[in-house]
């Protein structure tokens, strides 16, 4: 029997237990020092070792002992510096001697609740496997019985309404001499719609992101909208957004966001009468996909001056947002009455709408709001969708996907004859697999009027190194390596605002040519497919079924 | 494709010069079905312009269903006309082909037109649910001075087994399409010219927005919006809505088919109303290809094509007689000895209109409203 001495590692954790295992070679690493250096996680140290080696020399070779010690890079079996995969190491290693290794044996969810605490990360859910999004194909193709239009020659339009649209019936017209004219007179109020790109990018707070990301972003969309003629439009998520850009004629690309912390609200408010422009929209925030029924938390250590600024809160202070609003006690009432205060503040010339996390109950609240002539839009945020912190259990096991959500409110819409009234906007893991346009596309065909994103403009514009494999994933300790979920001014400077907003543009110009390249051969130019079900199959006869749409195999 | 032979014109003539027409455009279509919806109706029916004339195919067994509903309902029959039909290779004769002309109920004769209209078309509904499962009963129309005509088959041999050259069936408007609808299933529900309540189209190319627009109709709760065995029975519904459900002028049917961009409505007098029209209208948008022909209750007729322009239509002739073709021979046949060089042939933006008893052609367009 071995001796208690001997058993000591007892409990500690095999580096087998852990998501990701360390690719060191010794023969390629010059010992710079660079990996460790930049671990986030500082899950890789410089380590010594002694080595023993054997060497043969001379004309009658005789084997000599020797033994040296030696620098090595060794991974910790420390679960609260466990490495995520993240990848920076193989990025900075100048002669690829290290790369993390992906391990699905791993028992990590067994162990990561130390203190009592679970496991918290950013993200989103833990499933690598394709999304029923990614399981729909495009199938009804326009040959010889009608001409495919030409993606490259024939002119699209791509573009979807935000806001509430007056059914016909009760448009305040009158036909004066043989024209039609708006009747003024009428005094019947007309909801603001807004003419956008039907690719929305999704609420990221400033604090969540960093400045430079932030920046990035809103250079792009700003570009996008300035130079390029395409309106998106972009979410601020919860926090408020800055001054300067309030008060700039560039606020109508965006979207203001107000949640249950109310955070940067007082300012917002403050800073109407010197608004120069309405911003594009209001979002209430009810719900979201990743962490449905929960609130959110900006760690204190992200609270620097700059946030503490615009949220109007003390630096360096956590800062929770309650799963629900405090003054929501009924959908009726406080819903509908939040969604009027807000629309008042802007002299009701802005559509104001509220996001709810995927859920069986959506189409509960979508009834509500069907009723509620000030309710701009509804977004849905599937179970896919990303965030910035969140609890592991919320993020994998809670929501409902976004597909068969979407389809229900829509068809719920189509039989009482309000498809077209109140605009469905669809988020939740689009662009998941990196199919953006395909999944975007039949959202639009499933009822969509919009989609939303927010995960997949992270990694094709900022290279976040994020994935189903639970890589990286690190959005909340604020220890982001790319630069981009950080307010850590040595991290954030490694993010250059110019090439983010330059891969936004390069994401929307290339998502709109793949777009065109869906549309065309379906025959469709003028008008977003909304609700073109007869476009789309699934590959799985139970999708097919549930989502009211063609099998095909 | 569907080829497309409409004719307007001040005096009577013969749905043989439509069949004529359809035939010199053979080239293109394949012969497997023909539509016809005639308006203005002369010869036997020309003193019975204010009562309904309910045209339709029926069995033998069908034949007593019907009468016995219409008897029940209080409609009595004025005038039948049937079709000499006699044997022609590759057609299925069916048993009773008929356009019977009836007077209204007594409590309806003296109600206005609209309720007249609602009477006549939940009638149409009702005959078409009973006998649409052993199709012993198809209606196409039921309404005052329209005629509609349908079976499968080549044009030119149908016009033969329905006597066409010896009847005295004349009539003003004459839609007539020379092709069954292939994309969906063989029915005669799905052949257009589609008719409804006054309005009447037939379109050629293939609806790519066929379900939502599908979708929108039938939830705007009018009874007539049913059907739909073919993506192109749509288009009449549209202008039905547009024009008569909502009340707006013929041409913003076009602004509702084919909408314009903003940028362009914002040079448009009437930018505002289009600018909602067009929000509130959106999944109506016909998206293409299709070249549309229709008329509307005062004998206007039209031509429109969708935004891309990828079908063939023509409109011309002289005063007093109008072609819509979708093709110009179709129309060489029709008004031979017209001034060539004056044909229309619209394009995106434009809407042909043909003034009602074809006094002349007129192009709106839309860019200038």
């Amino acid at each position: 029997m071995e001796p208690a001495s001997r058993l000591d590692n007892n409990h500690e954790l095999a580096v087998k237990d852990f998501p990701y295992i360390i690719r060191w070679r010794d023969d390629r690493c010059t010992r710079c020092g660079r990996c460790t250096a930049v671990c986030p996680m500082y899950s890789i140290e410089p380590a010594v070792v002694v080595k023993r080696t054997l060497h043969s020399e001379g004309p009658t070779p005789e084997p000599k002992t020797t033994r040296r010690v030696e620098t090595i890079v060794k991974q910790t079996t420390d679960i609260g510096r466990y490495c995520t995969g993240c990848g920076t190491c193989t990025l900075v290693c100048p002669n690829e001697a290290i790369e993390p290794e992906y391990n699905p044996q791993h028992k990590f969810n067994f162990h990561k609740n130390l203190g009592g605490h679970p496991y918290r990360r950013g993200g989103r859910r833990n499933d690598p496997a394709p999304s029923t999004l990614d399981r729909l194909r495009f199938t009804r193709i326009s040959m010889l019985t009608d001409p495919a239009l030409d993606a490259g020659r024939h002119e699209f339009r791509i573009r979807t309404y935000l806001g509430r649209v007056l059914p016909a019936e009760e448009l305040p017209l009158r036909v004066e001499n043989g024209r039609l004219e708006l009747d003024t007179a009428s005094g019947k109020f007309i909801p603001p719609v807004r003419e956008i790109y039907p690719v929305i990018i999704g609420s990221m707070s400033i604090g969540a992101l960093s400045p430079n990301m932030w920046e990035g972003l809103a250079m792009g969309i700003t570009y996008l909208n300035e130079v390029e003629g395409m309106p998106v439009v972009m979410c601020s998520g919860e926090g408020g957004i800055p001054q300067r850009l309030l008060k700039s004629r560039f606020i109508k690309y965006f979207i203001p966001q107000i949640a249950s912390g109310y955070f940067g609200w007082d300012e917002i408010v403050r800073t109407i009468p010197h608004m120069v422009e309405d911003p594009c929209a209001i979002e209430i925030k009810y719900g979201q996909g990743a962490k449905p029924g929960d609130g959110g938390l900006l760690m204190a250590h992200k609270v620097l001056k700059l946030i503490a600024e615009i949220r109007g809160v003390p630096m360096g202070v956590d800062l929770p947002s309650p799963p629900t609003h405090q003054t929501k006690y009924s959908i009726e009432e406080a819903v509908a009455k939040m969604i009027q205060s807000m629309s008042m503040a802007w002299g009701f010339r802005v559509p104001v709408y509220p996001k709810i996390s995927g859920s069986r109950t959506a189409k509960a609240v979508l009834n509500n709001l069907v009723r509620n002539p000030y309710a701009a839009a509804m977004s849905i945020d599937g179970d896919d969708g990303g965030t910035g912190a969140a609890y592991n259990v919320s993020m994998d096991s809670m929501g409902h996907p976004i597909a068969s959500n979407i389809r229900e409110c829509y068809l719920d819409l189509v039989a009482q004859g309000k498809q077209n009234e109140l605009p469905l906007i669809a988020a939740g893991g689009v662009g998941k697999k990196g199919n953006l346009a395909a999944n975007a596309a039949a959202l639009f065909m499933l009822g969509a009027s919009a989609v939303s994103i927010g995960k997949y403009i992270m990694q094709a514009a900022a290279q976040c190194f994020g994935d189903e494999y639970n890589r990286c994933n690190v959005c909340n300790l604020g220890k982001c390596p790319r630069g981009i979920t950080t307010q850590d001014p040595k991290l954030y400077r490694r993010l250059d605002p110019d090439k983010v907003a330059e891969r936004v543009v390069e994401v929307y110009k290339s998502l709109d040519v793949e777009l065109k390249k869906i549309f065309a051969p379906m025959g469709r130019s003028t008008e977003l497919p909304i609700g073109m079900s007869d476009g789309i199959s699934a590959d799985d006869p139970a999708i097919a079924e549930r989502l009211k749409i063609s099998y095909a195999c | 494709m569907c080829r497309l032979a409409a004719i307007t014109s001040r005096d009577y003539f013969s749905p043989m010069e439509n069949v004529i027409a359809l035939e010199t455009m053979k080239e293109g279509h394949d012969g497997s079905g023909m539509g016809l919806i005639l308006k203005g109706l002369g010869g036997e029916f020309k003193e019975l312009k204010d009562y309904p004339v309910l045209s339709g195919i029926c069995s033998e067994a069908g034949l007593k269903t019907l009468d016995d509903y219409m008897n029940k309902l209080g409609f009595k029959m004025k005038y039948t006309w049937t079709p000499k039909t006699r044997p022609v290779k590759g057609i299925e004769s069916r048993d009773y082909y008929f356009a019977r002309v009836y007077d209204y109920p007594d409590m309806y004769r003296d109600k206005p037109l609209d309720e007249k209209e609602s009477l006549l078309m939940k009638t149409r509904l009702s005959l078409r649910k009973l006998g649409e499962k052993d199709e012993s009963i198809i209606v196409f129309s039921f309404y005052p001075d329209i005629l509609a005509l349908k079976e499968v088959g080549d044009p030119l041999q149908l016009a033969e087994f329905f006597g066409l050259e010896k009847t005295s069936l004349k009539a003003k408007i004459i839609l007539a399409q020379g092709r069954q609808n292939t994309n969906y299933a063989i029915n005669l529900y799905a052949c257009h010219p589609f008719f409804i309540q006054g309005y009447s189209t037939m379109t050629n190319g293939e609806n790519t927005a066929f379900v939502p627009i599908r979708e929108f109709l039938m939830g705007r709760g009018f009874p007539g919006y049913i059907g739909y065995n073919s993506d192109s029975e749509v288009f009449c519904h549209i202008l039905h809505y547009t024009c008569r459900q909502l009340g707006y002028p013929l041409h913003y049917y076009k602004d509702v088919v084919t909408p314009l961009k903003q940028a362009e409505i914002e040079d448009r007098p009437d930018r505002e109303a289009v600018t909602f029209l067009k929000m509130s209208l959106r999944p109506l948008c016909i998206d293409g290809p299709n070249c549309v022909i229709g008329f509307t209750p005062d004998g206007s007729c039209f031509m429109l094509q969708d935004t891309k322009k990828l079908r063939p239509g023509v409109v011309g002739g002289v005063k007093g007689k109008f072609g819509l073709m979708s093709e110009e021979c179709g129309l060489d046949s029709a008004v031979p000895g017209r001034e060539r060089s004056v044909d229309v042939f619209p394009m995106k933006y434009d809407m042909a209109i043909v003034t009602p008893d074809a006094e002349e052609v007129t192009v709106w367009n839309q860019l200038l409203g």
